[in-house]
């Protein structure tokens, strides 16, 4: 059965970490629905979140196959219900609409979307949710003349309390336990 | 990263640190090809030309895969240098096949200086780019004091864990720079675990499930030789008298003749050890992966068995067939572990059911293969039996791919431990011969014979120049059937014999080995074979035989793909 399935990944911090992992994903033809990649709480080490929908037998071998990458720290997949996700788009309009169609101001309020850049010519509106709260916005200012529509990629909290530090840890752990073992 | 330091510091290039990373690293061999932009690394290589044996390859396909036979004869790290541009790309098909068939290899290439990266400059390739999903770890070096750390790393990478091909790029400016060189031997890298810890109580349900069982089986790979488990996995199956069945890369693992050693796995192994997978019922894979040409239909695979998997990669577990107990690890721990748990025990009627399925093997296909009719044509295997006959079983066996090599690995006697060397996983063709002439500078004291079919010889043929002026002692032995001889074996069976671009019109192999002053032989008769085969064995240095065997002679058994193993074919 297909889902949807967040994967976080924990890498070094190096040029090229990308490709592979994108390899990985490419290999087994699933499509990258969102991807975001930034620093983690963690020095030198990145996070990724891809959202992918696949079963969840194909997502395990994926994860599994991302875990072995020697400078992947760590890479899990959550269900949707094991996760709290933002996204945060932002929509650019004519300061001119802003000011003749009250009806901006108000679907802007009710949205809960803030004005973040107010210019001559042009206003930014941003507003963080889900895609489909995202999506709505962008819908309704849609004949207010949008200009132009940005929507990033999720980024996801994981429920379970484990620390991703405490993980890392245990990797390292698990890495020195391998000192001498003849595996060098 | 944590480390040992083991030298002073001193200053040099970034050349030079190359080679004494190399010396640190107590590579003797390597095998390379120079151009532009690793140069410098040659320059400084000239000053070791004594105690580091440079090996040139005539390409530098040639050049991995002689690096890929050494490293599968020694157990050690094989070591290949490249240019940049079109010298690190044809390094490509060998990488492949070292990642798939996990076999430590660092190959160091050349880049164009670092101003130039991504300007299309005269021979720039972005071979990290392109080496990335078929290395276990790769990276571009643009500095020269960062050559010690990437080397200790990717030598460390390539033979730890799950060995595997690590590909250092540098490019020409790093090579000539300057650093006060120190090099600290990596032994740890903080996200990489080569080694999982075992987990002893799976170890224990291993154990339970193997003391219960009535009819277990053991499919053994290519781990067991990289654990070097010889002598684990020998008191493994001995104390639990579990019938034994090899993948190609596990082949060697265990001698032929071990009265617990029932024959080879897969799309043409043997009857009794496809059909009898459907029958067991405990499964034990001990460093091996389930390849598609060993299991057939997974649907239809040893569904009714309890699946046990020593396995040191963790991705490998449940990726296609699920186990019932994942016993993580390398194996020369887990099966010392596992043994200490289990009953001593036999199976005799068991192991008969292998013997009674060789027995209809050996009289469907075997005899005719082995000792065919006077009327017929030589046939590939009665050539591997002399051979394994005058060779006593002893030597290193190189081959290529196709039928040849199902051939050589189903008959010949394998005697001693990490004989046999092939390309599995990617089956590459063309490897055979540098592999060999690699194999040999691994086990000099080993007697290397290659067998390779007459389409395959031509796809690296140019590497009897390396034979040649390196002097190798090695066997050549051509098996020509003047066709592709298994895509014609499937043309024959699954396209109604529409041989299509499978017929070889082939040069005179004689003159040619002729050309580059090896001694060689042609054999088309059966009544010239035997002493021909002899003088192949004794002749002192490199010797081409060529035997000219039956054109449409066919491999059995045979599971077609796609079918399960209990549909495996004699005929």
């Amino acid at each position: 059965m297909q889902e949807q399935f967040n994967v976080s990944i924990f890498t070094e911090d190096q040029i090229g970490m990308l490709n592979r992992v994108s390899i990985i994903f490419n290999r087994r033809h699933i499509n990258i629905e969102s991807i975001t990649a930034s620093a983690s709480e963690v020095e030198g080490v990145h996070r990724y979140t891809i959202v992918v929908s696949c079963t969840e037998d194909l997502v395990k071998k994926v994860v599994g196959q991302l875990d072995k990458q020697v400078d992947v720290v760590k890479a899990f997949y959550h269900r949707n219900d094991q996760i709290v996700q933002q996204e945060i788009a932002l929509y650019k309009l004519p300061t001119k609409t802003l000011v003749e169609a009250k009806m901006v101001e108000t679907l802007i309020r009710s949205h809960g979307a803030r004005i973040i850049s107010i210019e001559p010519e042009f206003t930014i509106v941003e507003k963080t949710g889900h895609k489909e709260e995202t999506q709505q916005l962008f819908q309704e200012l849609k004949p207010f003349g949008l200009l132009e529509f940005v929507r990033s990629g999720r980024v996801v909290i994981t429920k379970p309390m484990k620390e991703f530090r405490t993980v890392m840890e245990e990797v390292e752990e698990a890495a020195r336990k391998c000192i001498g073992s003849g595996a060098s | 990263m944590s480390t040992t330091v083991t030298t002073e510091k001193r200053t040099m290039t970034g050349a030079e640190a190359v080679v004494h990373c190399l010396l640190e690293e107590q590579v003797d061999v390597l095998f390379g090809y120079p151009g532009g932009a690793i140069m410098p690394v040659y320059d400084a290589l000239y000053d070791h030309r004594d105690t580091m044996h440079h090996i040139l390859c005539r390409h530098e396909q040639g050049a991995i895969h002689a690096a890929q036979g050494y490293a599968r004869a020694s157990g050690k790290v094989g070591v290949c240098l490249a240019t940049s541009g079109p010298g690190a790309a044809n390094l490509i098909t060998g990488i492949a096949d070292a990642q798939i068939d996990s076999t430590p290899v660092v190959c160091i290439t050349g880049q164009v200086a670092s101003h130039l990266l991504g300007t299309d400059a005269f021979q720039e390739t972005d071979v990290v780019g392109i080496s990335m999903p078929v290395t276990k770890w790769n990276i571009q070096v643009t500095s020269a004091e960062d050559i010690p750390a990437a080397l200790s790393k990717a030598f460390f990478i390539a033979r730890s864990g799950r060995p595997g091909p690590v590909l250092v790029d540098i490019t020409k400016d790093a090579q000539f720079g300057k650093l006060d060189f120190q090099y600290k031997r990596c032994e740890l890298v903080r996200s990489y675990v080569p080694v999982p810890q075992p987990d002893t109580d799976q170890i224990a349900r291993a154990a339970e499930l193997i003391n219960k069982a009535e009819r277990p089986y053991v499919l053994f790979g290519q781990g067991v030789l990289l654990g070097e488990a010889e002598q684990e996995f020998r008191a493994f199956v001995e104390k639990a008298g579990i019938p034994s069945a090899w993948t190609i890369m596990g082949l060697s693992a265990l001698p032929t003749e071990h009265p617990l050693n029932v024959g080879m796995l897969g799309m043409h192994g043997g009857y009794g050890p496809n059909l009898l997978t459907n029958e067991c019922d405990v499964l034990i894979a001990v460093g091996m992966r389930f390849d598609d040409r060993v299991t057939g239909d997974l649907k239809r695979y040893a569904t009714q068995a309890k699946v046990v998997h020593l396995e040191i990669d963790p991705a490998e577990i449940d990726k296609n067939v699920k186990a019932d107990v994942a016993v993580l690890g390398d194996c020369k721990t887990t099966l010392s572990l596992l043994t200490e748990q289990l009953e001593e025990r036999s199976h005799p009627e068991w192991l008969q059911r292998f013997r009674d399925c060789q027995a209809e093997e050996d009289a469907e296909v075997v005899k005719d293969e082995l000792y065919p009719d006077e009327a017929k044509m030589i046939s590939m295997g009665e050539v591997i039996r002399w051979v394994s006959e005058k060779t006593a079983g002893e030597a290193i066996i190189v081959t290529d791919v196709g039928q040849h090599q199902m051939v050589a690995q189903r008959y010949y006697n394998y005697a001693r431990w990490r004989s046999n060397i092939t390309s599995g996983g990617l089956g590459t063709m063309g490897f055979a011969l540098p592999a060999a002439l690699g194999a040999k500078f691994g086990a000099p004291d080993r007697e290397v014979v290659a067998v390779i079919g007459d389409g395959g010889f031509q796809m690296t043929i140019q590497e009897l120049g390396t034979v040649f002026q390196t002097q190798t002692r090695l066997k050549i032995l051509i098996l020509n059937n003047e066709f592709l001889g298994m895509v014609r074996q499937w043309q024959e069976l699954f396209f109604d014999k529409r041989y299509s671009f499978t017929e070889m019109t082939n040069p005179d192999f004689q003159t040619i080995a002729k050309g580059y002053h090896i001694t060689a032989e042609k054999v088309t008769k059966r009544e010239d074979l035997e002493a021909a085969v002899e003088r192949f064995v004794k002749h002192e240095g490199s010797y081409l035989l060529e035997v000219l065997v039956g054109k449409e002679n066919n491999v059995f058994p045979m599971v077609p793909t796609g079918a399960s193993v209990s549909e495996v074919r004699l005929k």
